[in-house]
């Protein structure tokens, strides 16, 4: 009897159990559980963890004590953190300029059909799937004082007389990385815009010439204001990315000359690694935030209205 | 409209062609390098967009006098089981958040979303903290664990919009048939889904085997670095810079990549401008 008893209990308890499973509230939650555990311990935590150490004087290995404001007040007196938003706000205004032009100037002259199309729109991706840190090697030899393969060109074409020192002047070694980074970038332009720019009806082309519209109010007229909330996405992504670049500069400069190429993601890591004082790099990097939060409220209202 | 084959020319193919050599120059110039002896990389007199005399010697330096592969191998190691444990978690995500559509699904969905967006230079210093107090510190194990932070954020993205392409139908079916939630979801969404699951897969990897800061930050010992990182840190000492043997290093690691990507390029760019149109 109690044998019986026991096992309509279980067998209870497993009805019970598939009814569950098949409540899409409690599933949903379920399933859902393994992913956010990781982000919550790995990402959300961190972040949290992030803000909190920027108030502290954390260096490795030994838990820091709370001092207020202390870390910002002494980083907003330090000539080389100003120096450092300026360095961060140049490369990113001026890569991402460049990055949206050009890409979205080989977008256009991609949207058209030829005969090696899809390998043309492979081989383009390339500078965006090879690891950055290797093709920042590449960057870095083509940016050699002594042995540059481009100050080797510009000699024998003559258009200069002496080699170029690519890294060891402060405007030299900006515009260098900035062009690593717009190389970069362009390809993910340029797929992300074609995919929409080849959505667009060219029935609206047809219509707008037979109107006389010339090529350039073609463009101005419909491909500009059909693309601009997908370019507003993309721009975004890459403005958040290009603000928080870390490895191009870390691989080709270090930060030098004279701190001239530093950004916040390099001073930070400079100052909390192999400088050990976590406390102060934390509140170097919180310097992100703002623009993070800027930029996530901006694509969040365009990827609203495209829903 | 007919152009006429001037005007194509100048307006089309002389700026592909120009494009097409800017992007692809630095891997050529990898490549170029890596094939060249010593002595003719520091002679200037010579044209360096040629080799004169090829050579495997900067590989043989590579390959026997540092523990390149031994970095191949942690980076696979890392690179596999980061994208298996977030493809894992993603999956099961993104079906809860697509399909089932439980109560909190829109703020959940749109929290993994943000996740993606908040880059690594915000994150190491307090990982660091973190994987130091889990005595995981210069243990590949602090990788596996923080990759997932970028790959689950991006691989859920990805299969969400992959659900919302496949028509629920056969889900409905079979679960008016009677086949449990969980039974639907095994034999039905996963096969169904195989292609979106696999452009996850292959993105995730190429995204682990890509990571530089954490791998930086966490790992100290030679033995436990990955390809990026050995490379740029043990290949240059002090003012030396081996730069035979550091082209042939970019050129071997980035090999993997570019056989993934060529074999699949096309769920390549079907998965980035899908999860970019989501």
């Amino acid at each position: 009897m109690q044998i019986q008893a026991e096992e309509r209990g279980w067998l209870r308890l497993r009805n019970a159990f598939s009814t569950l499973m098949e409540n899409r509230n409690f599933l949903g939650f379920l399933l859902v559980i393994p992913a956010e555990a990781i982000l919550f311990i790995f990402l959300a935590y961190p972040f949290i963890l992030g803000l909190w150490l920027g108030f502290t004087d954390t260096v490795i290995g030994r838990k820091g004590d709370f001092i207020g404001v202390g870390n910002y007040v002494s980083l907003l007196k330090d000539s080389t953190f100003w120096l450092v938003t300026y360095n961060t706000f140049l490369y990113t205004i001026v890569a991402v300029l460049f990055k949206a032009i050009l890409g979205f100037v080989l977008a256009i002259i991609l949207n058209r059909d030829f005969k090696a199309k899809g390998l043309v729109r492979a081989i383009i991706l390339l500078p965006w799937i090879i690891p950055t840190a290797l093709s920042a090697i590449v960057f870095w030899w083509l940016y050699d004082s002594t042995f540059s393969a481009i100050s080797w060109s510009l000699i024998k074409m003559g258009l200069i007389n002496h080699k170029i020192d690519f890294l060891g002047d402060p405007t030299n070694a900006r515009i260098s990385l900035i062009v690593a980074n717009v190389w970069r970038g362009i390809p993910f332009f340029t797929i992300g815009l074609l995919a929409g720019l080849q959505t667009i009806d060219p029935t609206l082309y047809e219509a707008a010439a037979i109107d006389g519209a010339g090529s350039w109010k073609r463009f101005r007229r419909i491909t500009l204001p059909l693309i601009l909330p997908l370019l507003a996405v993309i721009t975004t992504f890459s403005t958040i990315w290009t603000f928080g670049d870390f490895q191009l500069v870390w691989v080709i400069t270090k930060g030098g000359p004279a701190n001239a190429t530093h950004l916040f993601g390099t001073l930070s890591f400079q100052r909390a690694i192999p400088g050990g004082h976590f406390g102060e790099g934390a509140a170097i990097s919180n310097f992100i935030l703002p623009i993070l939060v800027l930029c996530v409220l901006i694509s969040f209202k365009y990827l609203k209205r495209e829903d | 409209m007919i152009e006429s084959f001037w005007s194509k020319f100048f307006r089309f193919y002389v700026p592909l062609i120009i494009f097409v050599i800017f992007l692809l120059f630095p891997f050529y110039w990898m490549f170029n390098t890596s094939l060249k002896p010593m002595k003719e990389l520091y002679n200037l007199k010579l044209n360096p967009f040629y080799v004169h005399q090829p050579t495997l010697e900067n590989m043989k330096t590579l390959l026997f006098d540092t523990i390149f592969l031994r970095w191949m191998y942690n980076t696979f190691f890392v690179a596999i089981l980061s994208t298996a444990i977030s493809l894992g978690a993603s999956l099961l995500a993104a079906y809860a958040i697509q399909r089932l559509k439980f109560k909190t699904s829109g703020p959940t969905g749109l929290a993994i979303f943000f996740g993606y967006l908040i880059p690594p230079t915000i994150l190491f210093i307090p990982l660091a903290t973190i994987i130091f107090d889990l005595r995981l510190w210069d243990s590949l194990w602090s990788l596996v664990l923080t990759y997932p932070t970028f790959l689950i954020p991006f691989c859920t993205w990805l299969l969400m919009g992959y659900f919302k392409s496949i028509p629920k139908e056969m889900e409905e079916c079979a679960m008016i048939d009677g086949a449990s939630r969980l039974r639907v979801f095994w034999r039905i969404v996963i096969p169904l889904c195989l292609p979106g699951i696999f452009s996850a897969g292959i993105f995730a990897f190429t995204l682990s085997w890509n990571e530089f800061l954490y791998a930086l930050a966490f790992i100290s010992t030679t033995e436990s670095k990955t390809v990026p990182i050995g490379l740029v840190t043990e290949l240059v000492r002090g003012d030396v810079y081996h730069w035979g043997p550091l082209m042939t290093g970019a050129l071997l690691a980035s090999v993997p990549v570019a056989l993934v990507y060529s074999f699949f390029v096309e769920h390549y760019v079907a998965g980035l401008t899908g999860a970019l149109k989501e």
